[in-house]
């Protein structure tokens, strides 16, 4: 009787797995992006330490063109984050590879403003920058979404 | 409050869909497909970029200069080759060659030289960061030009001194500079190079330099010409009647391209080029040495001397963001090449970076059917295209050939 559970559980879980696979394929087949995919430029950290917003120097953003952004770091009630450390990395998730860049702060502007510099997308569809920000509350991560 | 929405964003659809398409054929393009299409049309390519690390990248003199360097087969070890032996003008400044074969059998497939202005990195593998960076690696190769950096000093200040003063200022001495030197060269050149004092060092490099610097200015005129795409396209964004600008069949070729191909992922933007490096799983050529394509091309482009970083070049360190933030060689980059344009693809086989696929045809089976990479990983996925999809895709590749100088309207 267990065997038979245990079997049919196998079963199930091949099944899910299966299908599961297959529905990835499609995604990265017909390359839709998330319907509800958040937009914003502008959203608290993921553990809720900061609020990041962002400023692309490019806007519209087109594909292949190497740019600058503004990076906004403050406090959960408002207050500009100066000194903070901001790494930036990036990729397209339905595609499973990275920034053709490699993006670096070149200039505290001051403010809790940071400027960016080696912002470049070589596609079009779903790209993520992930901002790793390390300041006096600690690290934190914040990610935004574009499409191009 | 809902309906009157749908109502009226359908009624903003409509009007911006008619400003694109035509009453007297259903179209059957969608808003992201028309956005994509237009995309790749040549009135979407900027205007050339600056090249601020060759200070007379727009000068004609500089150009004239270039051309008659890019023909001059002085310019070899044999006397034989130049820069036009396998960059033929009247072939897309291609050879037909699965490789180049210069005074030797090279590795790589030739590549054409239209809107490579516009490209960050040069070569197949980006080893070079611009045109008149790229124009030097030839000259000083065993198997192209198969000559050295003093021999070419010596050649402009022999043949070519009045343009080159002109151009550059005063000619720097090449007093007691051997006929054959270069760090690059083997036996008596690298013997030769060792010896040499800074000075004299520093003048045939600056002559060297300059020479890439002119070619780079001809090359900055070879620019990609319209297709029928291109006409289509124009129709398309005017909103004009686009009937009979390409056939049918090229029409489905495009809506694959843009859609179930994938083919924008790496040939996008108006010169179907990404310029960045993928691995496509293109087999390696038997009896050839290892090529593992972008990941040693990093190293050598930022310890290259004649970047847009280094002495030699005009810029500015600020001009060299390509350079400075360059994504780094990962696994990802073993056997990544650059995807070339693919303005006027299909009049030039053999394909892939050492010609591997002799058709068109064999190429979009490649894709169709992703085989694994011979090292590194593949990107690649099945497309499972069926044979109607793959002659479509074949068809509008064909629509991409420039057209004829005396059919251009």
């Amino acid at each position: 009787m267990s065997n038979l559970i245990t079997r049919r559980r196998l079963f199930w879980s091949v099944t899910v797995v299966l299908l599961a696979v297959g529905g990835i394929a499609a995604a990265k087949m017909m390359q839709p992006p998330p319907a509800d995919l958040d937009l914003s430029l502008g959203k608290p950290t993921d553990q809720g330490l900061y609020t990041a917003s962002v400023e692309p120097g490019l806007s519209p953003i087109t594909v292949g063109t190497m740019h600058g952004w503004v990076v906004q770091i403050s406090t959960r009630d408002g207050k500009p984050v100066d000194h903070a450390r901001i790494a930036i990395d990036g990729g397209m998730p339905q595609h499973g590879h990275g920034l053709p860049t490699e993006p670096e702060v070149s200039a505290d502007l001051g403010d809790g403003r940071y400027q960016v510099e080696g912002m470049k997308f070589n596609m079009p569809g779903w790209w993520v920058v992930n901002l790793l920000v390390d300041g006096p509350a600690g690290p934190d991560t914040v990610t935004f979404n574009l499409v191009l | 409050m809902r309906t009157s929405t749908v109502i009226v964003s359908a009624l903003v659809v409509g009007s911006a869909a008619s400003a694109y398409w035509t009453p007297t054929k259903p179209q059957p393009w969608s808003e992201e497909e028309t956005r994509l299409v237009l995309s790749l049309g040549l009135a979407s390519l900027p205007p050339l970029p600056a090249d601020p690390s060759n200070a007379v990248a727009d000068d004609p003199d500089a150009a004239a200069l270039g051309k008659a360097l890019f023909f001059d087969t002085r310019l070899s070890a044999n006397g034989k080759v130049s820069c036009g032996t396998c960059h033929l003008p009247e072939r897309q400044f291609q050879d037909d060659l699965p490789r180049a074969k210069g005074v030797g059998d090279t590795a790589r497939r030739t590549m054409p030289i239209a809107g490579t202005s516009y490209s960050p990195w040069l070569f197949w593998d980006g080893r070079k960061d611009s045109q008149w960076s790229q124009a030097l690696g030839p000259l000083e190769s065993a198997v192209e030009h198969g000559t050295d950096r003093a021999h070419i000093a010596h050649l402009i200040e022999a043949h070519y001194a009045e343009q080159y003063v002109a151009l550059f200022g005063p000619f720097p001495t090449l007093d007691r500079v051997p006929d054959h030197a270069s760090p690059n060269g083997l036996g008596a050149a690298l013997d030769n190079w060792l010896v040499l004092d800074e000075a004299q060092t520093e003048a045939v490099n600056r002559v060297f330099a300059n020479v890439g610097k002119a070619i780079a200015a001809y090359e900055r005129t070879v620019t990609p010409q319209p297709s029928r795409f291109d006409a289509y396209v124009d129709h398309l964004a005017a909103g004009e009647d686009t009937s009979g600008l390409l056939s049918d069949q090229e029409e489905d070729g495009l809506r694959l391209f843009v859609g179930k191909g994938e083919c924008t992922k790496c040939h996008n933007g108006p010169l179907l080029t990404d310029n960045f490096f993928h691995n496509t799983g293109v087999a390696a050529v038997p009896g050839l040495p290892d090529d593992v394509g972008r990941s040693v091309a990093v190293d050598q482009v930022l310890a290259d001397p004649f970047n847009c970083l280094g002495p030699y070049s005009d810029a500015e360190p600020g001009d060299c963001a390509e350079l400075k933030y360059l994504g780094k060689a990962g696994h990802e980059m073993i056997r990544a090449y650059k995807p070339p344009s693919l303005r006027g693809v299909a009049g030039r086989p053999p394909y892939m970076h050492a010609g591997q696929i002799a058709t068109l045809g064999e190429v979009l089976v490649h894709y169709n059917t992703a085989p694994d990479a011979p090292d590194g990983h593949s990107e690649l996925a099945p497309l499972n295209l069926n044979s109607t999809e793959l002659a479509a895709l074949e068809a509008f590749l064909g629509a991409l050939d420039p057209i004829a100088k005396e059919d251009q309207p």
